[in-house]
């Protein structure tokens, strides 16, 4: 028995919502915030890669490949802002990110 | 193999911002941070440079590259080219601050020609893999450039604020490119119009729906707005001049291509999106606009605002709404690289203020300043003959052809009370008790973007038909 197309998608569906509610409902910490992105972006290419197999077209793996190496740097930018932050407020706390209100 | 080298001719202007990028690079590490003035000017220089190239190319008509990914046309030269003058334009005045704020490390302008070498790519784009690498490009050196002032808690706080929701509508975006890539077959703008001209399905439109979420994020549109004030308010000053202009364009111009190159059949659906955005963003623009007292808050606002009416050219989607958004985007990044002037001009005994209080009876210690001042803002609302109302009124008279008359009312009723919060600039430079006078002199480099600035406010009327030819010009290169 294979697994079909809808499955995947439900999956990458899930994990894409997850990460969604983890950077909302999360209070506690920037770093689960960063995580979250993360899960994000692999629920993509889930969708991508399960989508490119079921086409037949190589684009989409291509394109998975490209999320990842962004994910990267952005991943790597990420803490390299949170470092600096943290150096000038000493926490990283979600809720004491609020020097400017909005 | 003549051909394909033929081809890759079409990008030098991309290859000299990455070149000039790369190059300057080297240069600051050799060279170390005492050569931030060197490398800034000579960033400059490739900008203008680049301008150059797109003007000598300016006859070539619409050809692709890369198998259609990207495409070069004049809708992507006449948007290339109003970010790189608005990109330049802000390395001149950043100079002098970034020097005093003890900022002056020469990687700003290396990240400023990153950012701009990555809306080059977002205007171009015409796949989506295209699309995000530039989006991405662009976005990340602007992380960087939000936190810049790294010792400050405000500049650190919003580089944090702008990376965590930039990152989320980065990632609603792709989740949507992947929906449309699946249910399309393609990446490529041209095979997904051709899978969706008879109507979307179900995966489709929610495809739709994400990419325009992530798009209408970066372009800063109600309902994902929230992150504009806090970045414009934290970020330093130069910086936020650079975010209120060059992004804003290429992001807007980004929005129009996908949504015209890659949906013609689908306009049913977008552009019920795009109204409903357009008409929120400009009453909240309006509407927030109001109490604000930090001077930097209520640009974040106007800008707002000012997306919300560039998005009634592009709801029209003719080829008049298109030319309409173009000359919006111009008038646009040319007052409000003066307001930013003022706000850089605005300092008292050595320190940077940025209350609208500090403004009242502005008029009376300089007189100048107060007149440029009052003529920006008066753009900024629209009151003719300045060049903003010349603004307002393409989008309008697009939206009106279209047949989409609640949207102008609702829009010219928003503009009405968005016009409050500008004129009450007004009234207090002229009309309020003196506050402490702010420093008398304005640097040169300043006073000369601001004369720049001011007189294309005032005499837009002069200026306009070029302007508008180039404009139309590029919208009709937009449509097949």
């Amino acid at each position: 028995m294979s697994v079909g197309l809808g499955a995947y998608l439900t999956v990458a569906a899930i994990l894409f919502t997850i990460g969604i509610l983890g950077i909302f409902i999360n209070r506690k910490n920037v770093i689960v915030i960063l995580m979250s992105i993360e899960l994000i972006l692999l629920a993509v290419n889930i969708n991508f890669v399960a989508f490119s197999a079921f086409l037949g077209d190589l684009a989409g793996q291509v394109f998975a490949l490209f999320i990842l190496t962004v994910a990267a740097a952005e991943a790597a930018i990420g803490l390299a802002i949170l470092v600096v932050y943290f150096r000038n407020r000493g926490t990283i706390a979600v809720e004491d990110i609020n020097l400017m209100k909005g | 193999m003549n051909l394909a080298m033929q081809n890759i001719d079409l990008l030098m202007p991309e290859f000299i911002m990455a070149g000039g990028g790369l190059a300057l690079l080297m240069l600051g590490v050799f060279l170390g941070d005492s050569a931030q003035r060197i490398v800034s000017n000579l960033a400059i220089l490739v900008m203008l440079a680049t301008i150059g190239c797109i003007a000598i190319h300016s006859s070539d008509g619409s050809l692709s590259v890369f198998s259609g990914a990207f495409q070069v046309d004049d809708f992507g030269r006449f948007v290339k080219v109003l970010s790189l003058l608005s990109a330049a334009l802000v390395l001149v005045i950043s100079q002098n601050y970034i020097e005093q704020k003890g900022m002056g490390r020469f990687e700003f302008p290396v990240l400023v020609i990153f950012a701009v070498l990555g809306m080059m790519l977002m205007i171009s784009a015409s796949n989506f893999l295209t699309l995000y690498m530039g989006l991405e490009l662009q976005s990340l050196s602007l992380y960087v450039l939000a936190s810049f002032n790294r010792d400050n808690l405000r500049s650190t706080e919003a580089g944090l604020k702008y990376f965590v929701l930039g990152a989320l509508s980065s990632g609603m975006l792709l989740y949507g490119i992947s929906l449309i890539y699946g249910f399309a077959g393609s990446t490529g703008f041209a095979e997904v119009a051709a899978a969706t001209e008879g109507g979307l399905s179900l995966g489709l439109v929610f495809g739709l729906v994400f990419l325009i979420a992530g798009l209408a994020f970066k372009i800063s549109a109600v309902p994902f707005h929230m992150w504009t004030p806090d970045v414009y308010e934290g970020a330093p000053t130069p910086i936020t001049a650079f975010f209120a202009g060059a992004p804003k364009v290429a992001a807007l111009a980004l929005f129009v291509r996908t949504m015209i190159s890659a949906f013609p059949g689908a306009s049913e659906e977008w552009v019920q999106i795009i109204v409903f955005v357009a008409i929120l963003s400009m009453v909240l623009g309006a509407v927030a606009a109001i109490g604000q007292n930090n001077i930097k808050r209520l640009m974040a606002y106007s800008s707002i605002g000012h997306m919300g009416f560039a998005l009634v050219g592009l709801a029209a989607g003719t080829e008049a709404g298109i030319q309409g958004v173009l000359i919006y985007l111009a008038i646009y990044v040319a007052t409000t690289i003066g307001v930013f002037v003022c706000i850089l001009a605005m300092r008292r005994g050595g320190e940077m203020v940025e209350n609208i209080s500090d403004l009242a009876g502005l008029a009376r210690s300089r007189p100048g300043f107060a007149f440029a001042l009052a003529m920006l803002m008066f753009s900024l609302a629209g009151i003719p003959p300045v060049a903003g109302f010349f603004a307002k009124f393409y989008v309008f008279l697009a939206a009106i052809e279209a047949g989409l008359y609640p949207l102008a009312v609702i829009g010219v009723l928003a503009s009405v009370v968005g016009a409050y919060y500008y004129l009450r600039i007004v009234k207090i430079i002229y009309f309020d008790e003196p506050a402490p006078a702010l420093e008398p002199k304005m640097e040169a480099r300043l006073a000369v973007v601001l004369c720049l600035s001011l007189a294309f406010t005032l005499g837009f009327i002069a200026v306009a038909s070029p302007l508008v030819v180039s404009a139309e010009a590029a919208a009709y290169s937009l449509f097949p």
